[in-house]
């Protein structure tokens, strides 16, 4: 039995649509007969993309500049629930906006929030999300057991995201209400750090580095990798917290998740934290000079040895091959 | 300036996570304070210090009555914490524990500043903190990199997809901070015996005037159907480097047609 309505909450940067809205379409459009998407912003920004992957109408709320997405759009869904508009479920992305909004929506619905989930299901009239734990060795299966609608923030790359040949998604005005004391924080500046090269999240090849690296400016070499195989740099969370590199570069369950056709550790012994990030990358090459490390459990071609010396001798070897 | 921390004591994370039969995360053995939360802690500490005063509090959810993860950020310098503590709390999910947190900070007078991580090491939901804010009604500024006070004003900048946003919020506030804001002090020997008499106020789910029977499992919402392995990535080759590692690494890359 199908749902009848699905919303997905619908993201963008700089005018293009986040790769998590149109993930999270294409499983939403297995679920349910109507697939729509919320987007706090100007609807016309994503009608068109969203509609071409299965979204019939956009409910936007208009620009919110100057606003923190969280309480202004949750409020303005809530608004629309209330007014009959129900969804039977909700699909968040899990991103920094997306959290928030799911936080202030489960409050003001009061509804329990299932994250992380990586698949989604309907099981008779109820809806069924899987949510890796520890590192991603075990699967946990949940149940909304509260009503409509499910609430539940599901991780990037969990599904492929597939055209589905639609026109462009009808747009639809939703009021946002006062919020009060709640909406007063404001977003005074936008920064935009510069960066070249693939984004971690969507590059073909991810070279990582990882506490092994010994030093803030052994990264470099991380970074070189990564230029010469037209990939990213990454890092372990054990050196983000370190300060060597920004959080950006942080790959694993507090960071970004991966899955290139190959992620290269390089130091990184392969904390639970790290893995649940990356482990569904195609191929993973690890170097490492602890031969117990966990890392290697799940590596295709481990190398027992010192990053110092092999990452040196890699670079070269892939530069004079370029 | 008086700042309220959110602090999570998880099982060490050293140690291979389990379940109890009903699917909740073991805690029975020692709780320390997560990693993550550090950062919270020594945060406020600063900003309280540039405010020119004013006491640090820590609230946190665990069962059993533990205080040891709350004795090391008491060392750090914490002044006191409010612990709730029930059997009535089992199974509770993030919007329970957004409640029943909110509540324990209602008890902290004059709270000018929330702070909390982004998310916990153990069950590392992300939405808590917005929740605590939306249950309080207050204004929130997620993802910190940076955190300022001045003029009742805080100023955070805040992590975004590609980059930072400068933002601000009229105290009264939440802000979550990430993991490496500020470097997290040791406690010395002096804290580590200080933390030993500073007040815990512990505390109930009805202490806190809230209904044991709509917390934990009972007022979940949601149930588990089903704890299953995933499935198992196989390990390939491992060699021991002989000067020669490098040459496996371009083979495989040329295998795989990425050069």
């Amino acid at each position: 039995m199908a749902l009848s309505k699905v919303w997905v909450l619908a993201e963008s940067s700089d005018g293009t649509v986040a790769p998590i809205t149109l993930e999270m379409l294409a499983a939403a459009r297995g679920l349910a007969d109507a697939v729509e998407c919320v987007y706090g912003g100007d609807g016309a920004e994503v009608a068109e993309t969203v509609g071409a992957h299965g979204a019939s109408r956009v409910l936007a709320t208009g620009p919110l500049e100057g606003k923190l997405k969280g309480p202004h759009l949750a409020a303005a869904m809530v608004q629309a629930i209330q007014g009959g508009d129900a969804p039977d479920l909700i699909m968040v992305g899990t991103t920094y906006d997306g959290r928030d909004v799911a936080g202030r929506l489960s409050v003001k619905l009061d509804k329990p929030v299932v994250t992380n989930n990586t698949a989604v299901e309907v099981d008779g009239d109820t809806v069924v999300v899987s949510e890796p734990i520890f590192g991603g060795t075990q699967i946990v299966k949940t149940r909304f057991t509260a009503g409509p609608p499910a609430l539940a923030v599901f991780r990037p790359k969990s599904f492929v995201a597939e055209e589905s040949g639609g026109g462009p998604a009808e747009v639809a005005a939703v009021s946002v209400p006062d919020v009060g004391a709640a909406g007063a924080a404001k977003v005074l500046e936008r920064h935009v750090e510069e960066h070249s090269g693939p984004k971690l999240d969507e590059a073909a090849v991810v070279v990582s580095g990882g506490r092994g690296l010994g030093e803030a400016a052994k990264f470099q070499i991380i970074e070189d990798l990564a230029k010469a195989l037209k990939g990213a740099p990454g890092a372990s969370r054990a050196i983000v917290d370190a300060g060597w590199v920004p959080y950006s570069y942080q790959v694993g369950q507090t960071g970004k998740v991966v899955k290139p056709d190959v992620y290269l550790a390089a130091g990184i012994s392969g904390a639970t934290q790290h893995m649940v990030g990356m482990k569904g990358s195609k191929n993973i090459v690890a170097i490492n000079k602890d031969p117990e490390a966990p890392i290697f459990g799940i590596a295709d071609l481990g190398i027992v040895g010192d990053v110092h010396k092999v990452l040196p001798k890699l670079l070269e070897a892939l530069q004079a091959k370029a | 300036m008086n700042v309220v921390v959110c602090v999570k004591q998880i099982p060490d994370p050293a140690d291979p996570g389990a379940l109890e039969e009903d699917h909740t995360l073991k805690r029975d053995g020692k709780l320390i304070l997560d990693e993550s939360d550090s950062y919270g802690v020594e945060m406020a500490l600063q900003l309280a210090d540039a405010a020119g005063g004013g006491d640090v509090t820590l609230v946190s959810m665990a069962p059993n009555n533990e205080t040891s993860g709350l004795r090391t950020a008491l060392a750090m310098g914490a002044a006191k914490a409010v612990l709730v503590s029930d059997d009535a709390l089992s199974g509770a999910g993030a919007l329970d524990t957004a409640k029943v947190l909110a509540a324990a900070i209602k008890r902290v007078e004059g709270a000018d500043l929330i702070l909390a991580a982004t998310e916990s090491s153990d069950g590392y939901t992300g939405t808590v903190p917005e929740q605590i804010a939306a249950v309080l009604d207050l204004p929130s500024v997620t993802f910190a990199k940076h955190v300022e006070v001045a003029d009742g004003t805080v100023k955070v900048q805040r992590q975004t997809e590609s980059g930072f946003d400068e933002c601000e919020a009229p105290l009264p506030a939440l802000v979550s901070v990430t993991a490496g804001v500020v470097e997290p002090r040791y406690p010395s020997f002096k804290g580590i015996m200080a933390a030993k008499s500073k007040p815990v106020d512990q505390v109930t789910v009805a202490d806190l005037g809230l209904d044991p029977s709509a917390v934990g499992w009972a007022g979940a919402g949601q149930e588990i159907v089903d704890v299953s392995p995933a499935p198992e990535r196989q390990a390939g080759e491992v060699i021991e480097d002989e000067g020669d590692a490098h040459q496996k690494i371009v083979e495989f890359l040329d295998g795989l047609k990425v050069l």
